[in-house]
């Protein structure tokens, strides 16, 4: 099936098999390796790109599925050279190890900052709380780090939500 | 991954109509899209109705409706739910993650498939997947599985957080097929697996959920609790989403009581709500409910440890909820 879909603000066509998932679109087919294969199960976070701005995970979509969709992925997120302030601020605060949760870890949390509402552990559910650690923690749990660097990604993260 | 023919509905008798034997609706996919990974679901074809005009929530006199394609994330952040709903947007902002949320529709939650590990596992036998091959969960690992209303078939467990507060609250479903529309009452959609463990509601082939309908809220404060492994990102081990109203004597003017991960279905709790209508609001009374309701449990060795937990968890919700 041939479909359109519009990555990093390019409009890219390409004939695919319904099989196919954006993750294996992006990475396998448009040559976008940012986007990472943890679990291809939903349990890991790894693969999160925004669609039509909002974090999703590419490895359950269908890219059949995303077709006309804006699609943004790590490698979107800076303009030219200048790094998206997450960026700068995961680079600062030294959150990450090896590096493989975090494009998904980046790509969440661009999406979580313009998400409305409260969240689980909210405790009134009529007000919008704040993003203190604890509701950071729990609006990031779709993503996960082995290498534990969980301490400073709240901590990049906390920075850019003041 | 079989392949499959993929086609996207634009309205829901289109969907209706485009459904034969082997089709399946697709949702958000955030559980069908793994369940056909897995090799556990094999469409010969796809209908999307994820881009259907049915995502919008709207109040009708008294009652909210729901669009089947509203968004879990969106449904949770609408400030009507929030404000007079909050069993609902609590349950709902508690399943899955931000990233799920995003996506999964409302239909699409309410038919997710339980996570029962031999169901998913295509090498070895289930009845639910493959009737007449056998439950190697009975003797194998049960542990997170049901307590109540299980056969000798099945002991799955119903996994979404949402239709165990749709269930307290007494929510409809409706829906529409080949035979035309209908409302299902909540508990009502789910069934017991009995002997036909393959099918998890009573849906009958090619029907689509359209809405989810809410009556006006039950008075009295309201809460969602769920008790899992880890503080966030898992499936309940037991739910409970509770609406209590003691009235200026002390005595218990009305309650509803839901549970998740104990059944089949999502379980209402009616022997315990009749236990204490007209009673006091004192812990004692709360015991003497849950006990009266967990007669029925019927746990096996590796999950029995569910009884005395739910036992706490509903004395301590609905101790929470008076004070
Ligand atoms: C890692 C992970 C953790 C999760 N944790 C939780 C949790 O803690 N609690 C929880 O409740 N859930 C949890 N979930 C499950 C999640 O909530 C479901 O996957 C989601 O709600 C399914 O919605 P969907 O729209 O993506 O459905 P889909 O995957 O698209 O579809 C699910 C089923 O519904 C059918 N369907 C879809 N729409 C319709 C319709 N309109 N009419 C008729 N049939 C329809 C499909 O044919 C399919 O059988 C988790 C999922 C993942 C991946
Ligand atoms: S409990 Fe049900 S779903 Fe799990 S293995 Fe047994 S039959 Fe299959
Ligand atoms: S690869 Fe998508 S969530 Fe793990
Ligand atoms: S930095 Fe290694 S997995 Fe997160």
């Amino acid at each position: 099936m041939e479909i359109t879909l519009q990555v990093n603000g390019k409009a890219r066509t390409v004939d695919v098999d319904p099989r196919i998932s954006l993750l294996d679109l992006l990475r396998e087919r448009l040559g976008l390796i940012g986007a990472k294969k943890g679990c291809d199960h939903g349990q890991c976070g790894a693969c999160t790109v925004l669609l039509d701005g909002r974090r999703a995970l590419s490895c359950l979509a269908l890219a059949v599925a995303v077709e006309g969709r804006a699609v943004t992925t790590v490698e979107g997120l800076a303009s030219g050279d200048d790094l998206h302030p997450l960026q700068a601020a995961f680079i600062e605060h030294d959150a990450f190890q090896c590096g493989y949760c975090t494009p998904g870890q980046l790509c969440s949390a661009a999406g979580m900052l313009d998400e409305p509402g409260p969240s689980a552990v909210t405790e009134d559910l009529r007000t919008d709380p704040g993003l203190t650690p604890d509701e950071i923690r729990e609006r990031m749990s779709g993503n996960l780090c082995r290498c534990g660097a969980y301490v400073n990604i709240v901590s990049a993260i906390s920075e850019v939500a003041r | 991954m079989k392949t499959f023919d993929y086609a996207r509905a634009d309205s829901a008798a289109e969907a209706v109509r485009d459904h034969a034997p082997g089709t399946m609706y697709l949702g958000g996919g955030t559980n069908l899209v793994d369940l056909m990974r897995l090799g556990v679901a094999e469409p010969d074809r796809l209908v999307d109705v994820s881009r259907l005009p049915l995502d919008r929530i709207e109040q009708a006199g008294d009652r909210v409706r729901i669009g089947a394609t509203v968004r879990n994330s969106d449904l949770a952040a609408d400030p009507g739910i929030r404000a007079r709903y909050p069993m609902l947007a609590r349950a709902v902002l508690t399943g899955a993650s931000g990233q799920v949320r995003n996506v999964a529709t409302v239909a699409g939650n309410l038919l997710q498939r339980t996570r029962c590990a031999y169901f998913q596992d295509v090498t070895r036998p289930c009845n639910k997947r493959r009737p007449g091959s056998g439950c190697p969960a009975i003797a194998g690992d049960h542990t997170n599985l049901a307590i109540m209303g299980a056969s000798e078939a099945c002991v799955a467990t119903h996994p979404s957080d949402m239709a165990v507060a749709l269930t307290a609250l007494g929510a409809e479903v409706h829906v529409t097929g080949t035979g035309g529309d209908r409302v299902i009452p909540m508990p009502g959609l789910h069934r017991l697996p009995g002997d036909e463990p393959e099918r998890d509601t009573v849906l009958e082939p090619g029907e689509l959920i359209v809405a989810v309908e809410l009556p006006p809220p039950p008075p009295g404060a309201m809460v969602y609790r769920k008790v899992r492994e880890r503080a966030s990102f898992a499936f309940a081990l037991v739910s409970i989403a509770a609406a209590l109203d003691v009235g200026a004597d002390g005595t218990v003017a009305g309650c509803r009581i839901a549970l998740g991960g104990l059944a089949h279905v999502p379980w209402r709790a009616e022997r315990a709500e009749q236990a204490l209508l007209g009673g006091p609001a004192t812990g004692e009374a709360f015991l003497r409910a849950a006990e009266a309701e967990l007669e029925q449990a019927s746990p096996l060795p590796r999950n029995a440890y569910k009884v005395p937990l739910t036992r706490n968890l509903i004395v301590s919700t609905l101790e929470g909820l008076a004070s």
